[in-house]
């Protein structure tokens, strides 16, 4: 007997699937690879999905659908096999993006440290050779949430809010990473900035980064960091097929 | 040569705004559009034109804008003062702007946004499917004076026509349906939040209007700590000052808040409307009752087309009223109607 998954209405906007109260790796293979079950099977009510951390969407007008309807669906899509044992989606990249880390241009790398209990030092040498992968894109177009980070980095937010990190900025907490889109306020240190744009409107295909995609954060001076602006490549970043 | 429209004046928080650009959510980005929708079918109704056209919204102040070829226009959303070259204009109407001519749109009368409209719509460059600026996500910007707006063919002629002027300004009453974290409130707190009398607090934007109270927060009992979860416009957020926030179509994809309950679509206009200062309470409904109150709506913009009058013009206002041709149309008793080829 279990309380998950949850299949809960959102205003008369859509339906929402939760795989769990809290983040974790199961929940999270869950939700993306739900959410591709359901573009599969291209309901005509489903204006389009996505997925948060632990959860997938359905965009559905309920006041033209009848929800009970729907609901009865997806309770059979999830009897129908064991998500939680879901694997990643197919066509995922792997990301180097190169990060300058501390510095004036990313005042919090040392504060970090200090919570998470690690020197300065140690500290670049762990973020800028973890692999992480794209939990979830949201809140901003194309801002990944990133993780998981070690035990180390399960640090809280900090208490204030700092007034605004740039597009690019790098910014931690509770063992996740995001890459910031746009300029804005966050609770979130800011220990590394990239060049990345997880968000070019102007281009072809828009959004960088997809769930799913692995990315690391390689080291680099200032000096390189202030060339990177100059390349013709996203943010100075090279990428590989790994499914 | 192609027709267009000049700013040469723009107020501070002008922005081409159509009915958003869905689709796009998995990858961070909210469906955006115009704060008013109805507003924006209100005006595909006065022009005879489909509901995609993209629309000028002005938050607050409007501007002054020339033609370079004769245009027809329709002027919807929050009321302005509106003249042309001196002659004022009706509100909820569409008019011919003349070329040369210069359109002045003064500051709202009775809500937050006023719209701007064209026979034949703003034929801008579409980005991922829309013309809608999307200032939080980082598409378009704000309009300034200076901007050339191009004007698409416009395939209808006819002007000088109304509708009724919609109830959804000065605040009012907002429903809502249950949400994700509905039940995470107390009943005492979820009473008292559809018993208070909140006002429209001056902190709002395209994204959400916070709502000003007296007395304490709405929190949820407890120290809540709920995992990011989606966001749909509409939603109510309480934030952590314990002020709810109702969120607009400029929304972010995700948020950590609590949402008390959802706001129905048909009245996200209201709350776009309502000034700062403006009275607004919130009415619980189930599930059937919203869905019901919906579709009716729905149904109300399917018939705009319907309800478009004759504007009736007041000959004290007309300021040159020689000028017009009075008796056109109007049945002489002497004339053989059935005899041809008479000039009108």
């Amino acid at each position: 007997m279990t309380d998950w998954p949850q299949i809960r209405t959102v205003g008369l906007s859509g339906i929402l699937v939760t795989f769990a109260a809290a983040m974790n790796e199961p929940a999270n293979r869950a939700a993306l690879a739900l959410r591709a079950a359901i573009d599969t099977q291209d309901w005509p009510e489903v204006t389009e999905t996505s997925t948060s951390l632990v959860s997938t969407f359905l965009a559905v007008d309920l006041a033209t659908t009848p929800v009970e309807a729907m609901e009865e669906r997806l309770e059979d899509i999830l009897k129908s096999r064991d998500w939680l044992a879901a694997p990643l989606p197919q066509g995922r990249t792997l990301w180097h993006v190169p990060t300058l880390y501390g510095t004036d241009l990313a005042p919090q790398l040392e504060e970090a440290a200090q919570v998470a209990g690690v020197d300065p030092d140690a500290a670049i040498k762990e973020l800028s050779t973890s692999r992480v992968r794209v939990l979830t894109i949201g809140f901003a177009p194309g801002q990944p949430y990133m993780g998981e980070l070690s035990e180390t980095w399960n640090i809280p937010r900090q208490t204030g809010l700092t007034k605004s990190v740039p597009p690019g900025a790098l910014i931690i907490a509770i063992k996740q990473l995001i890459i910031f889109t746009n300029a804005a306020p966050t609770g979130w240190r800011h220990i590394g900035q990239t060049a990345f744009k997880n968000f070019r409107p102007d281009q072809p295909n828009p959004f960088s980064l997809s769930p799913g995609d692995e990315l690391v954060f390689p080291s680099i001076d200032r000096a390189t960091f202030d060339k990177l602006g100059a390349s013709d490549t996203n943010g100075g970043a090279s990428s590989e097929v790994l499914t | 040569m192609t027709a267009h429209l000049t700013i040469s004046q723009a107020g501070p928080a002008m922005s081409l705004q159509d009915l958003g650009r869905p689709g796009y959510r998995a990858q961070g980005l909210t469906i955006g559009g115009a704060a008013d929708t109805t507003a924006i079918h209100e005006g595909a109704a006065l022009l005879g034109q489909s509901t995609s056209h993209a629309a000028i919204e002005m938050a607050g102040q409007g501007g002054s804008f020339t033609a370079s070829a004769d245009m027809r226009i329709a002027l919807t959303g929050a009321e302005m003062a509106a003249s042309v070259d001196g002659e004022t204009l009706v509100w909820n109407a569409s008019h011919l702007l003349p070329a040369g001519a210069t359109l002045q749109l003064g500051g709202t009368r009775n809500g937050t946004y006023g719209y701007l409209h064209v026979g034949g719509g703003f034929a801008t460059p579409t980005v991922m499917g829309s013309r809608a600026s999307h200032l939080a996500g980082g598409i378009g910007g704000l309009l300034n004076a200076g901007d050339i707006l191009p004007i698409g063919p416009d395939k209808g002629t006819e002007v000088a026509v109304t509708l009724p002027k919609g109830d959804r300004f000065g605040g009012g009453k907002l429903r809502f349906v249950a949400s994700m974290q509905t039940a995470s409130f107390s009943e005492d707190s979820f009473d008292r939040f559809t018993q208070t009398a909140f006002r429209r607090d001056a902190r709002a934007n395209r994204m959400g209007i916070r709502m000003d109270f007296d007395g304490e927060g709405f929190n949820t009992a407890g120290q809540l700590s709920i995992v990011s979860e989606v966001v749909v416009p509409g939603d109510i957020q309480i934030s952590g000052d314990g002020a709810p926030y109702v969120l607009m179509f400029e929304c972010q994809t995700t948020g950590g808040y609590p949402r008390i309950g959802s706001v129905l679509p048909c009245d996200l206009p209201r709350a776009a409307q309502a000034q700062t200062g403006a009275p607004l309470t919130f009415e619980f409904l189930e599930m059937d009752a919203a869905v019901a109150v919906q579709n009716r709506y729905l149904a109300d913009l399917k018939s705009l087309k319907s309800r478009v009058t004759p504007l009736v013009r007041d000959p004290a206002r007309i300021r040159d009223l020689l000028s017009y041709q009075l008796i056109s149309g109007v049945v002489s008793a002497s004339t053989n109607p059935f005899e041809k080829g008479q000039k009108p």
